[in-house]
């Protein structure tokens, strides 16, 4: 019902954020089950008839309480599970990032999004610098480093593809990082309101195999340091 | 026990207004109040409905004119999302939630003559009227009305370039801050009545689930706007004075509006929740005649509710760029808000046990905000839970779960009090033929327009854009887009039905006998509609508790909360 509609996911992290839905997906799932099954069975076989009146039960005594307190227990217990489980891949998502040699710097303004390379000296910034507006390439099976910054509104960087969002707050650099782990080409929409051109702002992820994104790179530099690394 | 003073109760005496101008403008009874909190909320429902269908019209056939409207586009489209989701709670739910259910009801399930503060009353509502003609009015301003979103985050909102909303934003503020000053007096109002006006016999043990839930929300409210004023003053100074409170350029910071908006936000939703669960709570006794289950228990959960709520705020904020480490605690206090919520679906559910359930009109409606609810709970865990936020924040899943929670608030538990307390407050009996058909096709509608949000929203839809075929990944899922605005439709048509029966019902409705559900609660003693004053020469003295419904042994299946000779006359 809900989880066939996610689109394919091709990043590594996107998994186990796939994984975390799933479960909240199925333990829900049971509950709608239980809770709606008992209700459509009490409506059913409840419903007023004459001659059996109803019963005069008050909830006030622990033994017909436990009836919703055990329920409840177990709601605690799931909730709990799904934030344990859950804590592990926000940490690997937001908090932590792998070595990376890749890094690029997104800037968010009305209506675009502007993506930066370091070029071959690895910093922002200088002559060597690329930037393309709307495009963003990535090589396939790397961690690739990302700055994220706003020029004038809140933006929100989102990668459906790539089970990443991540809001953009101007006056800040945020980072956050991707691994793609499937070549080709996914959308990147702003996922924050912000202004007259919010829809439709949008950009274009283009991940690339290793040898490709090689080719690509010395294209681009016309060199054969790749961007981000030091010289 | 505290009640009204002899003396207080004589000056403010069953003296009819009369006149126009006394009955219906300058009206300080509490029932006449309730009346015009509910015709505004309608009003109002009508308006940000209007806006609503404005906006799937778009989304389902994007830049095609719509009829009855115009043209929408983008920049219009901002304008509707934002101005629909303001009216919808603030100038909808709270009036009808709180501003009618509460002020028709308090005054007759406490056993009191009319609020405590019945002229303060008075004021609350009109002020309310004030901020409904603001946000109409900001329609008309050069620029526009506002196109910040209904969270009005800066800084979009800071400075009229961002948007090309100038004056238009300037007064939604001003809306804002008359419509938080119409409440918070009627807060005041509200739980100063409560406190101090209960009928003599009427401990807070005794209270009918539905007060204590005003007193709740009444609470909730003041305790959490109070930062929002200040953020709302401070953002109206960025755009007018030149501050930079929100304003990286001038030193500001952004967060900071997030932080303040969310504090009151999250308060917020259960302010309008929780007097719709108590109308349901209300209900669901006297259609399955058995007292409530767990009424200690339902309380306690509604307290641990609120306090909860304060702790929480920031699950709105996972992925707004705040310190990532904040995500877990806010988890865990969200996951723990389920448990309270969960126990009042379960004592709700476990009330139907043994029970003997009529199918009645507001017993329908109950249900259905009993299943609305239950199923708007179970998404809100996909957001409550920080990783699968990541993805579905901002998405389509996060506009049909809220929708799923405050619709089943306003449209089912709203209906549901309507249907139910339409005899007392009017006099007459609303048709239930047009009744059965107003339900049968707003549930059905309902759940077209907005279940298929989840799947599209999953597929990646964002909101508040205005057209879903600039997206690739979204175009083949256009045809969710069509279903549910043409379910709209429908649901659109179910209203008018509903509009037709209210009015007609309130001209040549059968009349309504004193208390046509065989309730036990104190203001079915009172003839329909009550009189001014409420109850005639005596206040009403309290026996029991609100729902002593089967109780073994008597001679009937319900024992009103009232007792001595005024009681015998409840009788249906
Ligand atoms: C009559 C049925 C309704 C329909 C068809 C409807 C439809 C919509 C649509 C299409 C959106 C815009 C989504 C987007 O572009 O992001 C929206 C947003 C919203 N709606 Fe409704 N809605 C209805 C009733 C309500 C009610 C009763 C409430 C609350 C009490 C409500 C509260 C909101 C809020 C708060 C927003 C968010 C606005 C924003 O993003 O700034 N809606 N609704
Ligand atoms: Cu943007």
């Amino acid at each position: 019902m809900f989880l066939s509609w996610l689109p394919e996911n091709v990043s590594t992290f996107g998994r186990d954020i796939d994984g975390i839905i799933a479960l909240i997906y199925y333990i829900t799932l049971a509950w709608f089950i239980a809770t709606m099954g008992t209700f459509a069975v009490f409506l059913v076989r409840y419903r007023r008839r004459a001659g059996r009146p109803a019963g005069y039960i008050k909830g006030d005594r622990w033994r017909e309480v436990a009836w919703v307190l055990l329920p409840c227990l177990l709601v605690l217990v799931l909730d709990l599970w799904i934030d344990f489980k859950g804590a592990r891949v926000w940490a690997k998502v937001k908090i932590e990032s792998p070595a990376s040699d890749v890094h690029i710097r997104v800037t968010g303004k009305q209506f675009n999004w502007v993506v930066t390379y370091p070029g071959p000296d690895g910093r922002f910034d200088t002559a060597d610098d690329k930037t393309f507006l709307d495009e963003m390439h990535v090589p396939a099976g790397k961690p690739v480093r990302l700055t994220l910054e706003a020029k004038d509104v809140i933006h929100s960087f989102f990668l459906p593809n790539l089970r990443l969002k991540q809001d953009i707050l101007p006056g800040r650099s945020i980072p956050a990082w991707l691994d793609a782990m499937k070549p080709g080409q996914y959308e990147l929409p702003c996922a924050h309101l912000c202004g007259v051109g919010h829809s439709g702002m949008k950009a274009t992820l283009i991940v690339h195999e290793a040898t490709d994104w090689d080719a690509w790179v010395g294209e681009q530099w016309s060199g054969s340091a790749r961007p981000g690394e030091k010289t | 026990m505290s009640h009204a003073s002899p003396t207080v109760t004589a000056v403010r005496g069953p003296h009819e207004a009369t006149g126009f101008f006394r009955t219906y403008l300058y009206a300080t009874d509490h029932k006449m109040i309730a009346r015009q909190y509910l015709l505004l909320g309608l009003i109002m429902a009508v308006v940000g409905g209007y806006l609503s269908y404005a906006m799937r019209w778009q989304l389902a056939w994007p830049d095609t004119e719509v009829p009855g409207f115009g043209f929408v586009g983008p920049e219009t489209y901002n304008v509707l999302v934002t101005n629909h989701g303001t009216i919808m709670v603030f100038f909808v739910a709270m009036p009808i939630l709180l501003g009618s259910f509460g002020n028709f009801l308090i005054p007759l399930m406490i056993g009191a003559r009319d609020m405590a503060f019945p002229r303060l009353n008075a004021l609350s509502f009109w002020l309310l009227a004030l901020g409904s003609a603001v946000v109409l009015v900001s329609f008309l301003v050069p620029g526009g009305a506002a196109s910040a979103g209904w969270t009005g985050y800066p800084p979009l909102s800071a400075k009229a370039e961002y948007t090309g909303v100038d004056w238009g934003l300037t007064l939604w503020l001003l809306a804002h801050a008359i419509e938080f000053a119409a409440f918070l007096l009627g807060g005041v109002n509200f739980l100063t009545t409560i406190v101090t006006m209960r009928a003599p016999g009427l401990g807070f043990g005794r209270l009918p689930l539905i007060i204590w839930q005003q007193a709740t929300a009444a609470i909730l409210f003041l305790l959490s706007v109070g930062p929002l004023i200040a953020g709302a003053i401070m953002l109206l100074m960025d755009r007018i004075v030149g501050t930079g409170f929100f304003l990286p350029e001038r030193g500001g910071e952004p967060l900071l509006w997030q932080h303040l908006f969310w504090f009151f936000g999250h308060p917020e939703v259960y302010v309008v929740l929780l007097p719709a669960l108590g109308a349901v709570l209300e209900i669901f006794p006297v259609f399955s005649r058995k007292p409530i289950f767990g009424y200690t228990l339902v309380v306690w959960a509604t307290i641990v509710a609120g306090a909860l709520s304060f702790i929480v705020w920031a699950h709105h904020m996972f992925v707004s760029g705040m310190d990532p480490r904040l995500a877990m605690p806010f988890s865990i206090t969200t996951i723990l808000i389920s448990v309270p919520f969960a126990l009042a679906v379960f004592a709700m559910i476990a009330s139907l046990y043994r029970g003997s359930i009529a199918f009645e009109l507001p017993m329908l409606w109950a249900l259905a905000f009993l299943a609305m609810f239950t199923t708007g709970g179970l998404t809100g865990i996909f957001l409550g839970s920080a990783p699968s936020d990541i993805y579905l924040n901002g998405t389509y899943f996060v506009v049909a779960h809220f929708h799923y929670t405050l619709i089943s608030a306003v449209i089912f538990g709203g209906y549901a009090g309507i249907y139910y307390w339409f005899p007392k407050m009017f006099g007459r009996m609303l048709g239930t033929r047009l009744g059965q058909l107003h339900f049968w096709s707003t549930l059905v509608s309902f759940n077209v327009v907005f279940f298929p949000l989840h799947w599209i929203g999953i597929a990646g839809m964002v909101r508040r854009i205005a057209n879903p075929l600039q997206y690739d990944m979204i175009a083949p899922h256009q045809w969710i887009n069509v279903v549910s605005t043409v379910a709209l439709f429908g649901l659109v048509a179910s209203q008018l039905v509903f509009f037709v029966n209210f009015f007609v019902s309130q001209l040549r409705g059968r009349p309504a006998p004193a208390n046509p559900w065989e309730a036990t609660t104190l203001e079915w003693t009172t003839p329909s509609p009550p009189p001014h004053g409420n109850w005639g020469e005596a206040l009403p003295v309290v026996g029991r508790g609100p729902y002593e419904y089967s109780v073994p042994g008597a001679t009937r299946d319900w024992l009103p909360q009232r007792t001595g000779a005024a009681a015998a006359e409840a009788r249906p």
